[in-house]
Formats: structure tokens, sequence, C-alpha cells
């Protein structure tokens, strides 16, 4: 058996009085491709959130590559982490935001080559290089001088993703990518990410309402439901026979919206 | 003594005016910037003494600093046995841009808090600095946003000038004063320094404009 890539050890994650994550379990292995769905607040979002470091968690343990993600080992204790292990740890992660947060004083170039350069210490011609070839993968290489508002969200999405790639991650978070796009620019973007899934190198973590998308391109999808896992499984196995009854009222809901 | 005898020692004090204005908006704006980003910053004791400098220099008026600075810090010196007098060029420089300086801060810590806090996670996600996310992503994108602010500042700074003449500073009112006490000709005088005043006052606004216009040029890019 493999050893996930991330474990989620009954990890609680509160905002306020109001818990988001209780107590959850959650493991992916290495090159999986795992799409979670759920209601809106049912802390789909907030796991990757915390994966990317940029939300605390309250109690349990995270771990990436069998590290811990927000502690640190001292003396056989884990404490809580310092800012230079989060940076270590970050390195092995990329994220792709709902509103694409592209730099929007940054061509779409810099924007791919600015954080190669600062952040790993590549030289200009690396970064661009580097830069070139995903602008390529992404079909964007026309685009390279243009600034974010110039282009349409379905690019600047590619974009966005072509970005936490050029950092090289081993693991890709997707929020919700397509949530923010016009409907006819949705296709574009889940094509990349298609090809992305395809290739297999990647572990990703995908947040979607897409669930035609989910079912095709998933190993594996997760119901979320008030801060745990209702459900998991093939997607087919999921979306065709779901064993809970919360799953069924999920998807009737979303599938089937007018029934 | 003619009317048109008036320009010259007018335009003698309208060149002192121009360099008090250029240097103290120039040392007001590091100024404005090294208080702005102290009030913002992680560090306790940048922002202690931010924010005392902005309270101070706000909550005083300029020609008591400036007052201050060249009768009063002297003496307190001469008291501890240091030599703090100034040339009033030096006083009247410094009275100004600490002056400009805490009002520019507001404007920059403002910009800054105004970036958007995705932009923020993008960076961090990226893996950059603290400081790498300040300089390379949120300032550049809060100083468009401080541009037109910072000019409205420039021109209240060329006519706080006027201040310095009573320090004895030979700028454009000490020497309006001077030829008023002369020729007794108040209204030609104080009408064409007004229209010198506001002519330095309109090219000062057109090359904030440029400038605001050069720092934001990512925005009006055209597909």
């Amino acid at each position: 058996m493999t050893e996930p890539i991330i474990k989620f050890d009954k990890v609680v994650k509160r905002f306020g009085s109001h818990t988001v994550l209780d107590h959850l379990d959650f493991e992916v292995n290495p090159g999986e491709m795992v799409t979670i769905i759920g209601p809106s607040g049912s802390g789909k979002s907030t796991v990757l959130r915390i994966l990317m470091t940029l939300e605390q968690i309250q109690d349990g343990v995270v771990t990436v590559e069998g590290e811990p993600l927000w502690h640190e080992r001292k003396n056989g204790d884990l404490v809580p982490a310092s800012e230079k292990h989060l940076r270590k740890m970050r390195e092995k992660l990329g994220m792709v935001f709902q509103q694409f947060n592209l730099f929007p004083h940054m061509t779409v170039l810099r924007n791919l080559t600015e954080a190669p350069r600062q952040v790993l210490g590549l030289s200009k011609k690396d970064a661009t290089e580097r830069a070139e070839e995903l602008l390529e993968r992404v079909g964007l290489s026309d685009q390279a001088s243009k600034f974010p508002h110039q282009l349409s969200g379905g690019q600047q999405q590619r974009v966005g993703i072509a970005r936490a790639l050029a950092m090289r991650p081993k693991i890709m978070l997707f929020d919700e990518p397509t949530s923010a796009l016009d409907p006819e620019l949705v296709g574009e973007v889940l094509k990349v990410i298609r090809q992305l899934a395809n290739e297999h190198e990647l572990t990703m973590l995908l947040v979607t309402h897409e669930m035609q998308f989910a079912r095709q391109v998933s190993d594996r999808v997760c119901f979320f439901d008030k801060g745990r896992i209702e459900e998991q499984g093939p997607p087919e196995e999921l979306f065709t026979d779901p064993k809970r009854e919360r799953t069924r009222e999920f998807l009737k809901a979303v599938l089937d919206p007018d029934a | 003594m003619e009317w048109t005898e008036y320009f010259a020692p007018l335009m003698r004090g309208a060149w002192v005016t121009i360099q008090l204005t250029v240097w103290s908006t120039i040392f007001g704006a590091i100024l404005s910037f090294a208080a702005g980003i102290g009030k913002v910053s992680g560090n306790g004791f940048a922002r202690w003494i931010s924010v005392v400098y902005i309270e101070i220099f706000r909550g005083t008026s300029l020609l008591v600093q400036l007052f201050w600075l060249f009768f009063a810090l002297p003496v307190a010196g001469q008291a501890i046995g240091v030599d703090l007098r100034m040339s009033p060029v030096v006083a009247g420089v410094l009275a100004l841009s600490l002056n400009i300086g805490a009002y520019g801060a507001e404007v920059v810590r403002g910009a800054i808090q105004s970036v958007s806090h995705d932009q923020y996670e993008a960076a961090r996600a990226l893996n950059f600095t603290p400081r790498q996310a300040l300089w390379r992503i949120a300032l550049p994108q809060a100083i468009p946003e401080m541009m037109p602010t910072f000019g409205n500042l420039a021109v209240q700074n060329l006519k706080d000038t006027a201040l310095v003449s009573l320090i004895t500073l030979q700028d454009l009112a000490f020497r309006a004063e001077q030829l008023r006490n002369f020729t007794q000709d108040s209204t030609t005088i104080f009408t064409i320094v007004l229209f010198m005043y506001f002519g330095m006052a309109l090219v000062l606004t057109a090359i904030m404009k440029l400038l605001e216009r050069s720092v934001g040029r990512w925005k009006t890019a055209r597909a």
C-alpha cells in the first residue's frame, strides 16, 4: 500500500463558534485526482485553504508527504509550525483560485516568472523559458505581453493555472476554478485541468460544482457535508448508486434541479 | 518704482519657493512611505514610532513646528550642550517635509490596506515572503491609488511654503511683503503674487498628473 501524500487526521477548523471541519479524516494518494463536492458551507474550500496554509487549524494534524504541515517535530513533540517550516511545505503545493487572483500590474509573462525568479531564484532566462512552455500548454502563447484585464475570464484562469504550475508543485489545489466564469468559458479551463489529470504526474484536489466533469476525470469523488465526508468513492459508483440519503438528496438537487 | 520693476525681486522669491517645494515634497514622500509602511508593519516598534510621528505632526500647527525647529530647538540644544542651530532653509525644508510626510503616511497606509486580500493570498500561495509581497505585489498596485491625493498634498505644500518667510527665508511671500513695505502698492503686488502661486500650482498639478499616468500605465493598457 502506498503512503498517502495528503492526510487529515481528526482535523478541526472553527470560525468563531462555527465549526467548519469537524474531526475530519481524509487521505489522498500520490497522483490521485480527487474531486470534492458538497453544499456551500460544507468545508470543501476550507480543506484546500488549510493545505495552502491560508487557514490555520484548531485541532488534529495535517500531513503532506509524511511531514506535518501546521506542526513541526521537536524533541519528539509536535509544536506549531514556524514560518520557515511553512515556507518549506508550501513548495509542494500550488493553488488556483476562484477569482483567479492574478497580479493586475504585471503582464501575463511576468505573472508566471515573478515567483520562480524571486522565490526559487531562477535566472530570467530559465524563468522565461519555463513560462513560455507553460503558456503553450494552456494555449496562451500569443497573450504573453498582455495584462490580465485585457484577457477573458477563461484566459485569465488558464494563466492562473500556468502560474501555479510554474512553481513545479507536487500537489495542485483547484478552488472552484470555473465558478466565476461565464458558461461559455468553462470548457476551455476544464480542458486544461483534464489534460493535467490525464498526465497523472500531479496529485490534484478539485473543489467544483461541475458534476459532469467530476464524473469524467476524477479517480475518486468525496461528498462533503457539515464538515465531514458523508460519502466517497469512484465517480461511477457515487453518482449512479449513492449509499447515503444525504448524498442522494444533494445529487438530485444539483443534477435535476427542476424535478 | 514702476510696477514692472516688481518682477525681478518676485522671481528671485519664486525660485526659493520652488526649491523649497521640490525638496520638501521629495523628503515628504520618503517620510510618507517610511511611516505609512511602518504603520502596517508586523514590527510593534516600527508601528509605534510611525503612529507617534504621524499624530504629533498632524496634530500641531505647521507654524509652531517651524518656530520650534528654528527658535526653540537650538535653545534646548544649548541646554544639553549640543549645537542644534540650523539655517532657515534647513529648518524650512525639515518642517515642511515632516508635516507633509505625516499626512502622506496616512495616504500610503490607506492605499496599502486597500489592496485586495486575495492578492496577499496569491502571494502567499506562491511562497513570496511578506516583504516581497509588500514590495512586489501590494505597493505597485497601491501607488497609483495614492497619486491623486499626493497631488493635492504637493499643492498644499507649495502654498504652505509661504509660512517660511516668517523665519527670514526670502521666498515669494517674503519678497512680496518687502516690496509692499517699500512701495505701499499692496493691490498690484499681491495680485501678481496670487497669480504666481496659481501658475506654480498649475505646473505642479500637471507634473503630478504625468507621474500618476506613468505609475498607472498597466491600468489603461489596451488590447
